[in-house]
């Protein structure tokens, strides 16, 4: 061992991670998109909450997503380290200690299910729970490294949310709360392989089988249509229970179709006119799908402020 | 002589320190904040107090206590 060699390791041992590595830990982009989702489950429901109780069910939610962040970390430490997209995650990077994650993960999925449990009822705290399990063990350490359908069972821990918001309300599980778990539940497959067929990846050296790479490109196209037509029909559903109504209908409509449009383009197109304008469409149709989630939960809202409002 | 040592430590470690700090902080106000929410939602907080079952006078209502009771 050189003495540079000997000064770095000295210096990267000496390196104390800050708050900032262990929020890293809890991936907050997802953890905003679990709020946003959790909150609408919440407000949607027809039994009122306080507003500090439902504040805290929403923190545990979040901070249940974060614990599931942190031990996806852990696990997957060694295929973060070889992809350029996660490379300079905390643990790959060196900033936070392996160990570090694990406990952190455990201990905030205990916290957060307590607390949970405490705050409002056993149902949402179980939900809360099999979900970190979920994200966890049945995604992280089982199907993400055996299958190329690993988003599909991986978008399910992501669907989980507005259920539980749903059952801090009522106590319960019901149409609508399953209804909203399949919206996210079948948006995730067309939505993540739109990104897939326009983003090179590096998922292959790192040995997880991406659709894209272990089926190839043209039935990844395949399955982007293949899914998105039953999530069309999940999201009309939606419109027609309780939580429904003209404007979430509407509003389901106009982006149901957008949606539909922009994978059944995808379908029909081949690598050679991908190329040939740079995957315009796959772009496209990707952004659409953003939008798409954000405005079938934000017409709930509207719907649910109608009905408050007497209307 | 003071007996105040600082260890380089202390400063490496300030940032991380104040952040669990203020998470326990955190952490105490949604206790705070759930006992009370928890007892307001009683309706009548005077059924806290019989959490353990122990007989107190002074929250039996005065009908009740002139009479002897509800039985």
């Amino acid at each position: 061992m050189s003495d540079m060699s000997l000064h770095e390791t000295v210096a990267e041992s000496t390196y104390e991670a800050q708050m900032g590595d262990y929020f890293a830990l809890m991936k907050p982009r997802v953890m905003s998109l679990v709020v946003f989702t959790a909150l609408v489950g919440l407000i949607v429901a027809p039994v009122g909450v306080h507003p500090f109780i439902g504040f805290v069910a929403i923190l545990c939610i979040a901070v249940g997503a974060g614990a599931s962040g942190s031990l996806n970390m852990w696990w997957d430490a060694d295929i973060d380290a070889r992809m350029r997209r996660t490379a300079k995650r905390p643990i790959p990077d060196g900033r936070v200690k392996p160990g570090e994650a694990l406990g952190l993960g455990l201990a905030l999925s205990g916290f957060s299910v307590v607390l949970l449990a405490l705050a409002t009822n056993f149902v949402a705290a179980g939900l809360l729970a099999f979900t970190i399990f979920f994200y966890a063990v049945v995604y992280s350490m089982w199907l993400k490294r055996a299958t190329p359908q690993n988003i599909v069972i991986g978008g399910a821990a992501g669907s989980f949310p507005p259920m539980i918001g749903w059952a801090v309300a009522t106590g319960g599980v019901s149409i609508e709360s399953v209804l909203m778990f399949g919206l996210i539940f079948m948006w995730t497959p067309p939505h993540f392989w739109a990104l897939a067929l326009f983003v090179k990846t590096d998922y292959g050296d790192a040995g997880v089988p991406m659709l894209t790479e272990t089926h190839g490109r043209r039935s990844t196209r395949n399955h982007v249509l293949a899914y998105c037509v039953p999530l069309v029909a999940v999201a009309v559903a939606l419109g027609f229970t309780s939580i429904g109504g003209w404007v979430y209908l509407s509003v389901a409509a106009v982006f149901n179709a957008w949606f539909l449009k922009g994978c059944y383009d995808i379908w029909r197109r081949n690598e050679d006119q991908a190329e040939a304008d740079k995957y315009k469409v796959e772009i496209k149709t990707f952004k659409v799908s953003l939008y798409y989630l954000f405005a079938h939960f934000g017409a709930l809202l509207i719907e649910s402020a109608l009905r408050s409002g007497g209307l | 002589m003071a007996l105040r040592v600082e260890h380089e430590l202390h400063q490496r470690r300030k940032g991380r320190n104040t952040g669990v700090g203020l998470l326990l902080l955190g952490f105490l106000a949604i206790v705070f904040g759930l006992t009370v929410v928890k007892v307001l939602q009683l309706g009548d907080a005077r059924q806290f107090e019989t959490f353990d079952h122990v007989a107190r006078p002074q929250i039996i209502p005065q009908d009740e206590a002139q009479t002897g009771g509800a039985d």
